[in-house]
């Protein structure tokens, strides 16, 4: 089956997700889509899986063009697709997903869910998955989900894959398997649509790639392109993400965490048992795959969550049973992962961002009003010191690209007296040129004698900034290593080998 | 090279540590017993009546001194709190059958205690067959919120849809002078109220209790306002129409207790036996349950595998209304015979209640309402057998037997992830 996309336009109110997009997919091949964060990947395959609607552009299969009103029809056509965020239903065992919408029936119309589940074991057997039927999407770790979402598309019979960033969840190990996986379906016929924004992935499996940048198609390099070249397409100049560093002497013990235990609703360890300390002008990367308990971690440490045992101490202080405005006046920046939700209220003004954490007094406040002259003020110069690109103070924060967005949340962060800064994803979803600024600023930081912890899930950003790398694995640390440590041998720690 | 060890899950589990929460309340409920229905409880004999006069099968009345009684439960009770006592040091959970037997028995001592000296004794049946009749509204509201929240839709209307069934319900059937017709149109009626919710809160994306809150305050103001312009003017060619007549289902109405209880009733308590298994067995057993438990969970994930949100959240919602309007006949043609103004006295809101108290599961939900049921008739009976007791203390009762039953159900109280969540398509 060979599929076209024809001059796609989609517009989100003033916003062109995709400009005028062209590409095609040949019976057995494995496509590209490469793209920064943003660059509207994820828009053109919604629009192809029919849960957008382009506004400009046609679809052809077999060159005749479709019409996909809803997923429905272009899953009858033979597309499927593996979403970016999982389409599974937690509650739901791993057969009622994969039947989900398509469901074999017995002869009294009852749910038939022994034929579900011989369905699921026959692909997984013939892909080499090992999925039990009747577990629960919930208790499945991400990896299994994601092959959960493949056997769901083959399934139903998908003769076009489409893969949207199905690397962001796994480990380097699983990428591998994955990448296998992928070469095995293309031989037996099915296409793939694979969209990353990692160029070593690009460079090992595909036939053909895309490059994307604001909406655009820019170019459609060889496979055999170099990394560089790709990235530079990708970004549209020249980049170089090595971050200088120079050697600094590490001072106190400002952050300990001992035998941190932090635990989720169903009564799991999300933090299990975690140890570390961390001194003045040193940066500790806590690296791991996504969900394996970074999060908790960072929001324990914040006193956001509970902590069910376990102490953290800053500069010799005991925080453990600590609110968080306590945690704050004891010195912490807190850059968290999720700044929509957690970073920023969207419907204030910059300059009412710029001030959130800082209403109880000085200097933006007096007694009960705020200093409206001060906050003001503080903010022009926030807006210079870290390069916000806005046309003004009084700009909503929801207005701003994400680079932009995330230099609010630093800026306000590291503007404080500071002595520990905790980043969560600091750079995730944010375009290359703030992820350059956003770097340097962490690293002036740990320059300035700051205890520093980054929590990230690209081993590249760790291997910039870290001192030291602590890797995760279900919630406990698999070891402590030195900033040298191969790919490989993080790649192994981040799926619980430990040295 | 060592592996990391855990649990097939993605993270080990926390041995949770016994709670003594259950076992305890349990031992203070049954001391509670044993002291005051027991020891200070009343002299004098209580017989429990099994039997109504009429039945062929006749169950001589048990009668036994009222103390001896209360005190011989509340020992049977002190032996299952230690029993759930040695389980909770072994970090296991009360079982909930045995909570349930323990919420008999404390109400099984209730009803002795305040029957002690009556000459009428404890009308098992009475007590029984009302409670069930007096649950039916309940049920099937509890059933509409079921079907609603369960794809998703929160349903404050249930009171609105309630109370239209029971005036188009008594309207029609008065009017026709046929009582089915009466009960279809309720059941249309409310269909179309539900109509109004489901179609405002899914295309128009308005917030979901907020049109449940007007439209119950736009029922009550039109019914009363008809009530008083319209049928009180002429009440008998208008809001007489009587009851369903009772069927008596042979052979099943012998059995002795229950017979009378279940299986002589009138059509909507039999309509209520039809629809909740049903819709049990649809939600959990069938690919529609599937699919409107998808929709109630993650409205993006299935509308990417081709299931029409909207459309499922709509019909679901209306039946559910139906449903509803089916509950509201059987306040008036189903039990007492005419419309009153407001007379579903806020039981929509006790469904919405029992909807939680019941998981969201039908069988659980219907189990609620007839706990709420028996508080109802509990309330009348009290008054009847023991003047002068304070009756709404002794209503009281019920709710902490379910207090602890509550406490004693494994596992959190979760509702489907997306209720009350509008699904907006890009
Ligand atoms: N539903 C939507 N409404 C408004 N803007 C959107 C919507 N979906 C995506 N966008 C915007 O479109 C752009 C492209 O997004 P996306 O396709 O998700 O990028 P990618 O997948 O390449 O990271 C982004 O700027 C994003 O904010
Ligand atoms: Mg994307």
């Amino acid at each position: 089956m060979k599929l076209e996309l024809r001059n796609i336009t989609k517009r989100f109110g003033t916003l062109t997700a995709n400009d005028n997009i062209s590409l095609t997919l040949e019976p057995g091949e494995i496509h590209s889509l490469l793209g920064e964060n943003g660059a509207g990947k994820s828009t053109l395959m919604n629009v192809l899986y029919g849960l957008l609607q382009p506004d400009e552009g046609q679809i052809l299969i077999d060159d005749q063009p479709v019409n996909f009103n809803g997923p429905g029809d272009a899953m009858a056509a033979g597309i499927g697709m593996v979403h970016q965020h999982f389409m599974l239903i937690p509650v739901f065992t791993v057969a009622e997903n994969v039947v989900l919408g398509n469901e074999p029936t017995s002869k009294i119309g009852g749910l038939d869910l022994d034929k579900a589940r011989e369905l699921v074991k026959e692909i997984s057997d013939r892909f080499g998955f090992e999925i039990d039927p009747d577990a629960k999407i919930q208790d499945l770790p991400v990896g299994a989900q994601q092959r959960v979402e493949i056997i769901k598309s083959l399934a139903r019979n998908a003769k076009i894959l489409v893969l949207d960033e199905p690397t962001a969840v796994l480990t380097p190990q699983e990428t591998d398997e994955l990448m296998e996986i992928m070469r095995g379906l293309a031989k037996s016929g099915t296409s793939i649509i694979f969209i990353t924004h990692k160029l070593r992935e690009v460079q090992q499996v595909s036939n053909r790639i895309t490059v994307i940048r604001q909406g655009k198609v820019v170019a459609s390099p060889l496979p055999k392109s170099s990394a560089s070249e790709l990235a530079s397409l990708m970004v549209g100049r020249e980049v170089d993400l090595n971050v200088t560093r120079k050697p600094v002497k590490v001072g106190a013990e400002t952050l300990v965490v001992k035998d941190l235990t932090v635990l989720d609703d169903r009564q799991h360890q999300m933090v299990d048992g975690v140890s570390f300390t961390v001194r003045d002008g040193e940066v500790l990367a806590i690296a791991g795959v996504q969900g394996n308990g970074q999060t908790e971690l960072a929001e324990a440490i914040l006193g956001l969550r509970k902590i069910h045992s376990g102490s953290i101490e800053v500069a010799g202080r005991d925080l453990t049973k600590s609110t968080v405005r306590e945690v704050l006046e004891a010195g912490l920046g807190y850059i968290p992962e999720d700044r929509k939700k957690d970073g920023l209220v969207g419907d204030f003004t910059i300059a009412e961002n710029l001030m959130l954490d800082g209403s109880f007094g000085a200097p933006f406040a007096k007694g009960f009003q705020i200093d409206f002259a001060a906050r003001d003020r503080i903010a022009d110069e926030l807006i210079e010191e870290f390069d916000i690109r806005t046309p003004s103070a009084t700009t909503l924060a929801k207005q701003l690209s994400g680079g932009n967005q995330q230099k609010v949340v630093v800026a306000r962060e590291l503007s404080r007296e500071l002595k520990v800064l905790v980043a969560s994803q600091p750079t995730r979803g944010v375009d290359v040129g703030s992820i350059e600024f956003i770097h340097e600023q962490i690293i002036a930081a740990r320059d300035a004698g700051k205890t520093v912890v980054i929590i990230s899930t690209e081993l590249d950003e760790v291997l910039a900034l870290a001192d030291r790398i602590a890797v995760m694995y279900r919630g406990k640390i698999v070891g402590i290593v030195d900033s040298k440590t191969t790919r490989e041998k993080l790649g192994k720690m981040m799926a619980g080998i430990a040295a | 090279m060592s592996k990391i060890e855990v649990t097939p899950g993605m993270f080990s589990k926390l041995e949770s540590k016994p709670t003594l929460k259950t076992p305890i309340t349990l031992l203070l409920s049954a001391l509670v017993v044993i002291a005051f229905f027991g020891f200070l409880g009343k002299p004098g004999d209580v017989s429990f009546v099994w039997s109504d006069k009429r039945e062929a099968i006749q169950l001589p009345a048990f009668t036994v001194n009222s103390m001896l009684f209360c005190t011989v439960v509340g020992v049977v009770l002190l032996l299952i709190a230690a029993f759930s006592i040695y389980r909770s040091v072994h970090a296991k959970k009360t079982p909930v059958w045995l909570i349930a037997i323990f919420g008999f028995g404390v109400m099984m001592a209730l009803l002795g205690w305040l029957a002690t000296g009556a000459v009428q004794g404890v009308q098992m049946i009475f007590i029984l067959s009302n409670t069930l009749v007096l649950a039916i509204p309940l049920i099937l509201g509890g059933m509409a919120g079921v079907m609603s929240e369960r794809v998703g839709v929160v349903n404050i209307a249930i009171e609105g849809q309630l109370l239209t069934g029971a005036f188009v319900s008594a309207v029609v059937g008065t009017m026709t002078g046929n009582l089915y017709v009466g009960m279809v149109a309720a059941m249309v009626a409310a269909g179309v109220l539900s109509m109004v919710l489901a179609s405002l809160a899914i295309k128009y994306l308005v917030e979901q209790i907020i049109i449940g809150v007007l439209l119950n305050v736009l029922v009550i103001g039109i019914t009363n306002f008809l009530h008083s312009a319209w049928l009180d003017n002429d009440s008998s060619h208008l809001n007489y129409p009587g009851t369903f007549d009772k069927i008596a289902l042979p052979l099943l109405s012998d059995i002795p207790v229950l017979g009378q209880v279940l299986f002589n009733n009138r059509i909507t308590v039999y309509l209520m036996f039809i629809i909740v298994p049903v819709l049990w067995f649809i939600l959990f057993r069938t690919k529609l349950g599937l699919r409107a438990r998808a929709v109630g969970e993650h409205p993006l994930a299935a509308d990417t595998v081709g299931i029409n949100v909207a459309k499922t959240r709509f019909w679901w919602v209306t039946l559910g209304g139906m449903v509803a309007g089916l509950g509201g006949a059987a306040l008036t043609i189903g039990n007492v015979g005419s419309f009153g103004r407001e007379m579903s006295a806020g039981q929509g809101f006790i469904a919405l209640a029992v909807v939680i108290l019941g998981r969201w599961q039908p069988i659980y939900v219907t189990l609620a309402a007839l706990l709420f049921g028996f508080t109802i008739i509990l309330r009348v009976w009290a008054n009847q057998v023991s003047p002068g007791i304070p009756v709404d203390f002794i209503t009281m009762v019920p709710y902490l037997v379910t207090l602890v039953a509550v406490a004693g159900f494994a596992g959190k109280v979760r509702p489907p992830a997306a209720s009350g969540q509008p699904y907006i398509k890009g």
